[in-house]
């Protein structure tokens, strides 16, 4: 089984091991075997399609988590230019699973902030597998306060299976942590562009992802809990996982259809992490549409359009006493 | 009415008789101490045990009945329901879980809003029924939420509030994740304004709602001894494979860790909240020219809008 594909990929994983296996023959050989490999790339691209149009949240779900997925550090090297990374918190440590800093983007120059999860083991654990910290949320705060100081916009990528549940974070306040960002978030006096592209787990990542603009990678999620925590709450089994995925309601398809994002970026064929340039540019356009449509309003117009927008954010029945 | 019901003061006596929040009886136990205690004693001492001082969870609104004023008291965001917008289900219906829980705790959902008094001062104050889904915020607690901080914005009167909650509602999924942000940028306005906001963490306060609302008071309390944070102990311990430190997330580690400012008893909170008050917008007072209601608690007289409120004191 090739780790790179996910269960419900293996067929696509098949005909792809094929493939290598004869282009290697092919150049080994002087046979003339091109037609029969574009035969099977065409096989393996119509299989892919049929797999990828009817995946299940959950499958979308385990597709956010990729291993091969690019990272948030990914797209900045793809789409930003002139990347400085600033650390800390000022007053505690650095987290290192959540990044931020000063960049250029069409020439502009803008702060970016997001989740980061690692490549391999050691940088799994040194990101804390993309889990952070009170600290982090401070530094992304602190970093949020210089950007309003010197009028750069912000882009947020979120990226994470949540804020971390430990013992130091709890000791440090990982509440207030969170609940500082999303107050100070919503009155910000700068252009704010959330995406989310991987995992966005809960308030962690809503701790940086308040603001003008709400975007979702296609295979990306966003819930309130992991389908696998909320599996063990209401159906008392994390193997009820599935269940749950498709309870929740937590791809980007379904909550634009709930009005809860602006904007679904389609990916490559097979997910992000099998054409990360293509990713790249499709993001880059996503982001500038938005970046200079929020622009054009005044920042105080654009403040209380981020108002209301939160304070939409809600469905009851307003009855008659 | 039987001849003993006679000698229960009538304040008691209602409560006692319409919301029944606590097992029937003469008698209950104490869950910390085990003492055997006379119910009416323990109503009197607003469910905080007279042997060991250990505070008793509470529902909301017998909450804010022992904390406001009685009478000139206004609920705000009543006629507000929830309603199931994901069709959620999992063992059960989103839905039939609801009503379950409106017929077990007579409320549409898990926080109560009112406007009222405390000691002349007119405030706007909040509680939430950890009865009701484990007290968790989904669109109507949001929604009602926003409410009371608009109130206190409108009539520039201060906003107390005491949680009890599991944290966001995940039958309304990612609707519920959204309050956190809903509330705190609400709060971010009260704050801008000047408007006191004073939060006060009953057991358990965790989750969602503590790392939100709760946790952005101008002063944050505590009642003794509550369950306060992010992750559940559980989870916790799962994660990071260790024993929890004694005391772990309860209020006087929070304390000691600098999270809240003070741990008030609740036999204290009315006096102490008070004075709190007072001295937080009386700073405002001095202010030449700004003649603000916050200062002057005395001119507090009852004004039309409580009308109704006052003909059925006995409406909350």
């Amino acid at each position: 089984m090739d780790l790179n594909f996910l269960d419900f990929e293996q067929p696509i994983a098949e005909l792809v091991a094929k493939i290598e296996e004869l282009k290697r023959v092919g150049f080994d050989n002087e046979i003339n075997i091109s037609e029969e490999i574009a035969r099977l790339e065409e096989k393996s691209r119509k299989l892919t399609e049929s797999v990828f149009t009817s995946l299940t949240a959950w499958q979308i779900s385990r597709l956010s988590r990729h291993p091969l997925r690019p990272f948030t550090l990914d797209y900045v090297e793809m789409l930003f230019d002139d990347f400085e990374e600033l650390h800390g918190d000022r007053s505690f440590a650095d987290d290192p699973a959540i990044v931020g800093g000063v960049a250029r983007i069409d020439d502009r120059p803008v702060l970016i902030l997001g989740h980061q999860k690692g490549r391999d083991t050691k940088e799994k654990i040194l990101r804390n597998f993309g889990m952070p910290r009170p600290e982090g949320y401070r530094k992304a705060l602190r970093l949020m306060r210089l950007a309003e100081r010197f009028r750069l916009p912000i882009f947020c990528f979120i990226d994470t299976p949540g804020a971390y549940p430990g013992i130091g974070a709890e000791e440090r306040g990982q509440s207030e942590a969170i609940a500082r960002n999303l107050f100070e978030m919503s009155r910000l006096r700068v252009p704010i562009i959330c995406t989310v592209i991987g995992e966005g787990g809960s308030g962690g990542a809503l701790a940086i992802g308040v603001g003008d603009r709400l975007l979702m990678l296609q295979y990306s999620t966003y819930s309130v809990i992991s389908p696998e925590g909320c599996a063990s709450i209401l159906w008392k089994s994390a193997e009820k996982a599935e269940l749950a995925a498709e309870a929740m309601g937590i791809t980007a398809p379904r909550l634009l259809e709930l009005g809860l994002i602006d904007e679904l970026i389609p990916e490559p064929l097979g997910g992000a992490h099998r054409n990360p340039p293509q990713m790249a540019t499709l993001l880059r356009d996503a982001l500038l549409r938005h970046l200079y449509d929020v622009e054009r309003e005044s920042i105080d117009c654009l403040m209380d359009q981020r108002y209301d927008r939160l304070m939409r954010y809600g469905v009851y029945e307003e009855g008659a006493n | 009415m039987s001849w003993f019901q006679k000698f229960v003061p009538a304040k008691i006596r209602t409560e006692a008789s319409t919301k029944s929040t606590v097992p029937e009886g003469l008698w209950s136990k104490c869950p910390h101490c085990g003492a055997i205690l006379y119910r009416a004693e323990l109503e009197r001492n607003l469910e905080v045990c007279p042997k060991c001082a250990h505070h008793l969870r509470i529902n909301g609104r017998r909450r804010l009945h022992f904390f406001l004023d009685p009478g000139n008291r206004q609920e705000i965001g009543e006629q507000l329901s929830p309603v199931d917008p994901l069709k959620f289900k999992d063992s059960k219906k989103y839905k039939d879980r609801l009503v379950q829980s409106q017929k077990g705790t007579g409320e549409k959902d898990a926080l109560i809003v009112v406007r009222g008094y405390l000691k002349g001062l007119p405030i706007v104050s909040a509680s939430f029924n950890f009865e009701f889904m484990g007290g968790s915020m989904g669109s109507v607690v949001g929604e009602r939420f926003v409410r009371a901080v608009n109130e206190s914005l409108r009539e520039r009167i201060p906003l107390v509030v005491f949680s009890a909650s599991g944290g966001a509602r995940m039958q309304e999924s990612l609707i519920s994740l959204f309050q956190m942000a809903k509330t705190s940028a609400a709060l971010a306005r009260l704050s801008a304004a000047g408007v006191p906001f004073i939060s006060i963490m009953t057991d358990p306060t965790m989750g969602g709602v503590s790392a939100s609302l709760a946790m952005l008071g101008d002063i944050n309390v505590a009642e003794p001894a509550a369950l306060i944070g992010f992750a559940g102990p559980r989870v916790i311990e799962q994660t990071v494979r260790e024993k929890l430190p004694e005391g772990f997330q309860r209020s006087e580690f929070l304390l000691e860790h600098g999270a809240i400012d003070l741990i008030l008893d609740r036999r204290e909170m009315r006096d102490r909240i008070h004075r709190l008050l007072l001295l937080l917008t009386g700073a405002q007072s001095r202010d030449k020219g700004r003649e603000s209601e916050l200062s002057r608690p005395e001119v507090a007289a009852p004004t039309s809008a409580f009308r109704s409120a006052l003909d059925s004191p006995e409406a909350l």
